[in-house]
């Protein structure tokens, strides 16, 4: 083991922990005056971390050359995608944080240390080659993560959302550490490679119980149906900059995980869980589209709308191809920009004291009183229905291409199909936005930073965003070409 | 012209003004709107002047590789070329009948006809499948919006109606699409038009694109979402639904479902036949009911439509032109007779018949319009109306002269309803005081009616000048569905020459 070659590798991870840990420190003597300081120093870690993964895109990394730490950890194209994600996502979570935070002067110090240790957590799950790695990962990022949805303390729905996140996230995780054990009993190897091989015969009865609690276990973490009930309360409860912060990054990791263990380790008995993620998929997308129609309060409808989304991805993992790998990492870029962008959008949403607006039925009129806020908030919708010429479209549309190469006609139609009920609770919004009187409740200043990303995400999304095709296109190839070099 | 990117300029012009419209106030937004789409217009004439009849099928073609996945790719034929005319000659006129009566939210409302105008052109100039398919569903977003915020009073039912069911049939063919395309690999439509799909892949390609293009003709018995959606759009909103968007489900089965699968097309024709011959039938007694004009207009273009389906699944020349003559006549028609409903409409406030009457004597010069289009609307010779009726029901006699028999009822109701329409609005006593008050035709409405006359009667006088631009497509499409053309009933023969003197005695006769 080439102990120099593996720290140059994870050099994004040493940066991040070495800066959360300084930042902890400066928290601890500098109090909450310093918050402003460390969440610019955390966006700059972050941007030093993303700076630090670019190359390893770009330049295909794959193979021997990426593995540090005997296989302990993989720094390449795969990971380096998902972690370009999940460092945008969380720097955009830390720099829309202050303008609603100090409102309740609930701006700590702790915020941006504790994004960043859930960005090198999830930096950790999606680059594991390990189950050890990966349970390491995904617990540290979720520990920051049960804090993060309690961070509002004094607030009663803020603390109930910390709380619900724990306890389903704590039985969740063990059921994932039952199958890892379950996977390792019956392969003898904790190492994806491993697993791959002593799997490559056949599957015996207790590795396919290990599969199957792996798999629910990950489900949670993704919020697939029909592990999904916590997500609507956790996205209510939680403060919006955090639920900005879960509704993207934790997804790219979680999901980037899910490809990893199913792909790589499992990648050689894809039958046995093509079927299960088929039912994931098409039961996310049907619950997460009738789930949404009753909702009164945007953020709720928005974790709907995650659970839908999510159901199209996993689309690409049950067709089990290199095409549909890659179309999953195309979808989640452009979801990171829809929902980036729709929670930004949401936390524009204030009355004229500053009180944050979270009623669907208060935005009534929005295209009158706030014409911008509207346009924006109405394309973030018809992207996520993905109706053209709005850049959602591709991202379902590079979705259906996999599963019709891969001749899943049938899964294709029945998951098109379920998105036209989808779109209604899309279009609702819109209605309400545009064809009601207005009830002239949002009439908040905005804050610079969230237009800023407001517009850029935007922008992605507006039909501009097809020009990106091309390049994107060969991004999301070489990272998903990763994940099938065993093969 | 050589390659002057015209097609493209004639996306890019409504769409900038599109753009420009949401930043500037009532009035400035209404003449740049004229001003757009009457530049538009122009550009549309000097296409037409610069299509090469009897030239290359695809004409004025673009490609640029923008996207990874489809192509920038434009191009138009004959049959391209006339629904882009209509589009472009329209549009100046929906702008024209929404002058005085949209007062609210005026940038956005020409902003949203602008964009939809673009978008109409780019359904038609496209020859790439996703280009295509990108354009086609995202008419959806401003046709949305308009019925949902300048409409009438139950403008939100018909609006999600109108959007979720076009959907629902559209998704089924972007599936079929993707499949196809991974088939011949390549997204390319004159190549996938010449391309011989397995006949059994074929049946659930037809299928899935009839989905969606049964949606927007709209046939009968999924026709339901336009009643709704006509009496509630505002009239600029029912006269580009009805003269261009129904059309792009006429469009797309000469386009792709006949070309692309011929045996498929074969094969369910009774099931288009029947349908149809309900729709011409049953809507054309529903609209003889009705007491909303706009209504009854609307169930009459669906009845018209069915003679268009009938037309298209004829499998003929007489056929196929007929279709496309309807459709061009069904756009100038149904697009000024909603524009008539609307004049009157704006004066009074409602689209009740029992409402109106005697309007012959107010309003002569209304009175006038209104029955030529109403003429034209039944096919009266010498009306646009005529020729595409004729042919479309003389191409499905050489096949079916049942089905052309029980389609031929529908010219007769439609004389029915349309002159009872007509008599209860224009003719009679002047039973109400309010609507014997109302004003002649003032300018502007002159403005309109007057070019949508004009080409009624040119169409119908000398159709060959809509004929000429089509007829090597037409014949092209004729020649490749020949393989499958089902077996005709009527056996049709080409009469004998008269003997000589039989003329002679003829003219001693008289």
């Amino acid at each position: 083991m080439d102990w120099s070659q593996s720290l140059r590798l994870i050099a994004p991870e040493e940066t991040l922990s070495i800066a959360g840990l300084i930042l902890l420190l400066v928290a601890a003597w500098g109090g909450d005056k310093s918050a402003r300081l460390i969440s610019i120093l955390a966006v700059a870690a972050l941007a030093a971390a993303a700076f630090l993964v670019a190359p390893a895109l770009c330049g295909g990394l794959m193979g021997p050359d990426a593995e540090a730490f005997g296989g302990q950890m993989r720094a390449d194209a795969f990971a380096s995608y998902a972690k370009l994600l999940i460092y945008i996502s969380a720097a955009a979570s830390l720099v829309v944080a202050p303008a609603f935070f100090d409102r309740f002067k609930a701006m700590r110090a702790e915020y941006p240390v504790l994004v960043l240790f859930a960005a090198l957590g999830m930096g950790i799950m999606v680059s594991a080659g390990d189950l050890m790695s990966l349970y390491i990962g995904l617990e540290m990022n979720s520990l920051a993560a049960y804090v993060l949805a309690a961070f509002l303390r004094t607030d009663g729905r803020s603390a109930e959302a910390g709380l619900k996140y724990f306890v389903l996230g704590a039985l969740a995780s063990g059921i994932l550490l039952f199958g890892m054990s379950l996977t390792y009993g019956f392969t003898g190897t904790t190492s994806y490679e491993g697993i791959r091989a002593a799997l490559d015969g056949g599957l015996s009865h207790g590795a396919l119980f290990g599969i199957v609690f792996m798999l629910a276990g990950l489900a949670f973490k993704v919020s697939a149906v029909p592990f999904h009930m916590w997500t609507p309360d956790v996205y209510e409860g939680a403060p919006t900059p955090v639920t900005t912060f879960f509704a993207t990054a934790p997804k790219v990791a979680a999901l980037g995980l899910m490809m990893r263990v199913t792909l790589e380790a499992f990648g050689a008995q894809a039958s046995a869980w093509q079927q299960i993620v088929t039912f994931a998929a098409l039961a996310s997308i049907v619950v997460g589209a009738l789930g949404a129609i009753g909702q009164s309060n945007i953020k709720r409808l928005m974790a709907y709308s995650s659970i839908n989304n999510v159901g199209f991805i996993l689309i690409g993992l049950a067709v089990a191809t290199q095409a549909g790998a890659a179309a999953m990492l195309f979808y989640l870029a452009i979801y990171v920009a829809m929902s980036l962008g729709g929670f930004v959008a949401i936390l524009m949403l204030k009355t004229s004291d500053g009180e944050p607006v979270e009623a669907i039925t208060d935005l009534a009129g929005l295209s009158r009183t706030r014409p911008a806020l509207a346009l924006a908030l109405a394309m973030i919708m018809f992207s996520l229905a993905g109706i053209p010429p709005l850049f959602g479209f591709w991202g379902k549309f590079v979705v259906f291409q996999a599963a019709v190469q891969a001749d899943m006609m049938v899964l294709a139609a029945i998951g098109i199909a379920a998105s036209v009920i989808g779109a209604f609770y899309y279009l609702k919004i819109v209605k309400i936005m545009y064809f009601d009187e207005p009830a002239d409740v949002v009439k908040g200043e905005s804050d610079v930073w969230h237009k800023v990303i407001l517009v850029a995400c935007c922008l992605f999304i507006s039909p501009l965003g097809y020009l990106l095709t091309g390049w994107l296109g060969s991004l999301v190839k070489t990272a998903a070409s990763v994940l099938f070099v065993a093969v | 012209m050589g390659d002057f990117p015209i097609l493209s300029l004639m996306l890019l012009v409504p769409l900038a003004a599109a753009l420009a419209c949401l930043f500037l106030d009532a009035k400035a937004a209404r003449s740049l709107a004229l001003a757009a789409t009457l530049v538009d217009f122009v550009l549309g004439v000097i296409l037409w002047m610069n299509y090469d009849i009897g030239g290359a099928q695809w004409q004025f073609t673009e490609r640029v590789d923008l996207f990874s996945g489809f192509s920038y790719a434009l191009g138009i034929d004959g049959i391209a070329l006339l629904l882009i005319a209509l589009s472009v000659f329209l549009m100046p006129i929906c702008i024209g009948a929404s002058w005085n009566s949209i007062e609210k939210r005026v940038g956005e409302y020409m902003a949203a006809f602008l964009l939809m105008e673009t978008l109409m052109i780019g359904v038609f100039a496209a020859q790439d499948l996703f280009l295509f398919y990108i354009f086609f569903e995202a008419g959806l977003i401003p046709m949305y919006l308009i019925i949902g915020i300048w409409g009438g009073a139950d403008r939100i039912y018909a609006s999600y109606k109108f959007f979720l069911y076009t959907l629902l049939g559209s998704v089924l063919m972007l599936i079929a699409m993707l499949w196809m395309a991974n088939e011949v690999g390549t997204t390319d439509i004159p190549t996938l038009m010449a391309y011989d799909f397995d006949p059994k892949a074929q049946t659930w390609l037809w299928l899935a694109f009839f989905a969606s293009f049964a949606v927007k003709m709209p046939m009968w018995p999924v026709h339901t979402w336009l009643p709704d959606a006509h009496v509630q759009a505002p009239t600029a909103g029912s006269v580009i639904l009805a003269g261009v968007l129904l059309k792009m489900g006429g469009y797309g089965f000469i386009r792709f479902s006949l070309p692309m699968f011929p045996e498929a097309s074969a094969d369910f024709a009774p099931l288009v036949w029947g349908l149809s011959m309900a729709a011409v039938v049953v809507t054309s007694l529903i609209a003889l009911v009705q007491h909303d004009m706009k209504k009854l207009i609307a169930y009459s273009s669906v009845a018209h439509m069915g003679v268009v389906t009938i037309g298209l699944f004829a499998f003929n020349v007489q056929g196929l032109e007929g279709t496309m003559l309807i459709m061009l006549s069904h756009g100038l028609v149904a697009g000024a007779l909603f524009l008539a409903v609307g004049v009157i409409y704006d004066r009074l406030h409602t689209r009740e018949i029992d409402r109106y009457g005697g309007l012959s004597i107010n309003m002569p010069k209304y009175a006038l319009f209104f029955m030529l289009f109403t003429m034209a609307s039944i096919g009266l010779p010498g009306t646009s109306g005529f020729v595409g009726e004729f042919l479309s029901l003389g191409g499905i006699y050489q096949v079916s002269s049942w089905v052309a028999l029980v389609c031929t009822t529908g010219i007769i109701l439609g004389a029915a309803y349309m002159l009872y329409l007509y008599r209860r609005v224009a003719f009679g006593a002047q039973k109400n005081a309010d609507a014997a008050a109302m004003p002649d035709l003032d300018t502007r409405e002159m403005l309109m009616m007057v070019p949508l006359t004009l080409a009624v009667l040119w169409m119908g006088i000398y159709p060959e000048s809509f004929i000429a631009p089509m007829r090597a497509d037409i014949a092209a499409l004729d020649a490749r569905l020949a393989r499958a053309k089902p077996e005709g009933d009527a056996e049709v023969t080409m009469g004998k020459e008269k003997p000589a003197h039989e003329d002679a005695a003829h003219e001693g006769a008289h």
